[in-house]
């Protein structure tokens, strides 16, 4: 089998762009990098069946120049999910803007509090239970500062008994302004002051 | 008999259809969930009887001439996964119907939990099922797309967050997954997984090795290995308690078995032995160091979750019949151990209002049930003898002094190393949220109201209003449920012999390889 060329740069091209655009934080072209990359993949299937041919239907072409119909099938699945994929994605990217006010993936947990941490020049107090007044027992973790939603804050979850308002967080107003500079991430750091 | 094979996807599936008609009717969607779940595992109970005494079932779905539909097949290692993820999602769907009114409202506000949960188990049964590369890509889409819907289930602020990374690297797996799918059919013509192991030694050695690592890749990124791990600790712990525990107990599971399924079926020949045992012990380190670091209890299990994948890719690594037997005990061990612990946490969160280890204290006396529920499965958890992960870790141990080396040998120390150090961090649990004296933790939450009154001061005044904190009383189905689930773990002490044993002979069976073939392709491998 002869793999077609153009197919393969095609689809090279069309998952470049894609993971170009996934590594974007905002979720919305995140989602157009998601759908690139897997056209691109949809294409690759198109190489792996080979020479196209005719309909695979028995009766109307000879054997010989059927086009293989399984690697068709695969991508339909694809599609399929693709689309499943994108509805679900872009809810998910409404859902954060209604919440948050802009669609963007924000911090992991874990790298906020540790940037805190280091910003106040602490290590972190999960090992010595008795030290008073340790930032980490009082916000660890959570976010809190960041205006996120707690992990596991009571108080939190049980201000919204639905779940469906839309959380306001506690210090971030909708439309903060735009930090100078390129808005690497939207959590403001702990020292800055929007 | 073969015509069970398809039940523990259909049933599932039908029961989803069928609870979601029924979606004003919370009481009827329970009682359809729970028939459907309970049909499911005594179907694998009945599939680990009969691969256990006949060799594997196969089903040929649609009847289409042999080789071209799609193949459904059980061998003990798929019905054994099968027997313990069902009785698993059996009890964390009871624990979840056990949640008071106003919580399960709080939780899961809308009717599409029961469905998306069934989708769920659909999927893992579908993944465990597959007989070829596809349908097990199928099975891996069922089952994250249910996830997904789980996992920011109500929209909260921190589960949309969550919920996005873990889409997007699910994501990204599943794209890998499928050039790797096209890349396997391009390359040999096929996706049957019997066809494929005739027809993939026959290419040249750096093609196979090509594909091998791209299947390995994606299915590591499932199973939370290593290098691709990061995303598990994040997204798992801000989902409800019972669908984190199914997540854990289940999920990177499917992926381990993927990669059992493919090392010894597809790539029998090349074990890649000294990489995955670097990511083994990679894993166990890393993600014990994570465990060890953290004081939120929930991401402290998601990190020794992540640690304990290890295991069994040590056991995968060593490519001997004692390595995956140890692998499959383990894994089995893992999955009941680790969703038990969640749920105990979940119960946790209920009583004392949070599972952090600086709010938390004093349940031990607040709660002696809760003290027994979390200490035996967390001794289970660290590998305290007799508990399975004892068992568990000395077959695996043992494997790898037979196998020999100097990696072997690091890899044993560093089993051990990290069985300690999960010791170390359940103690720190055990030590902090039940023994120390429940005032200690309102004073520190209270020692200086000025400088925390933004954060923390609620809950010091709640602690010294009423001594307590906001405890609420445990419902006793969930109780129940969960002293079910921690009996459980200590039954598999009780049968660790057969089960060590069932585990040897799904583990010979993949080393030999030829049982699966045959069944899948009796006339021959064309």
């Amino acid at each position: 089998m002869n793999p077609n060329l153009t197919l393969a740069l095609v689809a090279g091209a069309l998952v470049a762009a894609g993971v170009y655009l996934v590594l974007e934080r905002s979720l919305t072209r995140i989602l157009v990098g998601v759908l690139l990359a897997s056209n691109g993949v949809n294409v690759l299937f198109l190489v792996a069946s080979g020479a196209a041919g005719g309909a695979p239907i028995t009766g109307v072409t000879d054997p010989q120049d059927m086009s293989d119909p399984l690697p068709q099938a695969f991508v339909l699945t694809a599609i399929v999910i693709t689309l499943a994929v994108t509805a679900f994605l872009l809810a998910l990217a409404y859902r954060s803007f209604q919440i948050a006010g802009h669609d963007e993936v924000s911090d992991d947990v874990e790298d906020a509090a540790i940037r805190r941490l280091a910003i106040e020049d602490k290590t972190s107090g999960s090992d010595d239970a008795d030290v008073d007044g340790h930032p980490d027992e009082t916000g660890q973790a959570t976010g809190e500062q960041e205006g996120e939603r707690v992990t596991a804050d009571p108080e939190g979850s049980d201000a919204d008994p639905a779940g469906f308002e839309p959380q306001e967080p506690p210090e971030a107003p909708k439309a903060r302004p735009v930090p100078a500079g390129y808005p690497v991430s939207r959590n403001p750091r702990p020292g800055e002051r929007p | 008999m073969n015509n069970l094979l398809p039940l523990p996807v259909l049933l599932p599936l039908l029961g989803a259809g069928l609870a979601l008609a029924l979606n004003r009717r919370p009481v009827a969607q329970r009682v359809v969930a729970t028939l459907v779940l309970a049909g499911v595992t005594t179907v694998a109970a009945f599939l680990v009887a009969l691969t256990d005494a006949h060799g594997p079932i196969v089903l040929w779905v649609g009847s289409w001439p042999q080789p071209l539909g799609i193949a459904l097949v059980a061998d003990r290692l798929s019905a054994l996964m099968l027997l313990v993820s069902s009785v698993v999602t059996l009890s964390v769907l009871l624990f979840s119907m056990g949640a008071p009114e106003a919580e399960r409202r709080r939780e899961t506000p809308v009717s599409i939990f029961y469905p998306t949960f069934l989708v769920l188990s659909a999927g893992v049964s579908n993944a465990f099922l597959a007989g070829d590369l596809f349908n097990l890509f199928v099975g891996f889409e069922m089952l994250l797309f249910a996830s997904y819907v789980l996992l920011t289930l109500g929209g909260t602020g921190a589960r949309v967050r969550a919920g996005s990374t873990y889409v997007l690297v699910s994501l990204l797996s599943s794209t890998l997954f499928l050039v790797a799918i096209a890349a396997v059919y391009a390359a040999t013509g096929t996706v049957n997984l019997a066809q494929l192991s005739v027809r993939l030694h026959e290419l040249p050695h750096d093609v196979s090795l090509v594909l091998q690592l791209l299947l390995l890749t994606v299915f590591s990124i499932k199973a939370a290995v290593f290098p691709m791990s990061a995303w598990l600790p994040d997204s798992y712990p801000t989902a409800p308690a019972p669908v984190t525990a199914v997540f854990a107990g289940l999920l990177t599971k499917v992926g381990v078995y993927a990669i059992i399924r493919t090392q010894t079926l597809l790539f029998g020949d090349s074990h890649l032995t000294r990489l995955l045992m670097w990511a083994a012990l990679i894993t166990m380190i890393v993600g014990i160091l994570g465990a060890v670091a953290q004081t939120e209890v929930k991401r402290m299990l998601s990190f020794t979750l992540v640690s304990h994948i290890g295991y069994m890719i040590f056991g995968v690594a060593l490519a001997s019949t004692a390595g995956y037997a140890g692998a499959i005990f383990y894994t089995a061990h893992h999955i009941t151990i680790q969703t038990t612990l969640f749920l105990v946490l979940g119960l946790v969160e209920i009583r004392a209002g949070s599972t952090s280890l600086s709010r938390l204290g004093g349940l031990a006396a607040l709660s002696p049930v809760l003290g027994i529920l979390f200490f035996v499965p967390a001794m289970n958890l660290a590998g305290i003898p007799p508990f399975s992960g004892f068992i568990g870790k000395v077959g695996l141990l043992e494997a790898g002094v037979q196998h020999g080396g100097l990696l072997a040998y690091v890899l044993v120390g560093g089993g051990v190393v990290t069985s300690l150090l999960t010791l170390y961090a359940m103690a720190k649990v055990w030590n902090r949220a039940f023994w120390r004296p429940l005032r200690s933790a309102a004073d520190e939450a209270g020692l200086s109201p000025a400088e925390s009154a933004g954060q923390s001061a609620g809950d010091a005044q709640d602690d010294d209003a009423d001594d307590l904190p906001q405890g609420r009383r445990l419902p006793w189905p969930m109780v129940a449920t969960t002293v079910v689930l921690v009996l459980l773990g200590v039954g598999l002490t009780v049968v660790a012999g057969p089960l060590y044993g069932y585990a040897q002979r799904s583990a010979a069976d993949l080393v030999g390889q030829t049982a699966y073939v045959r069944a899948v392709l009796p006339g021959g491998t064309r």
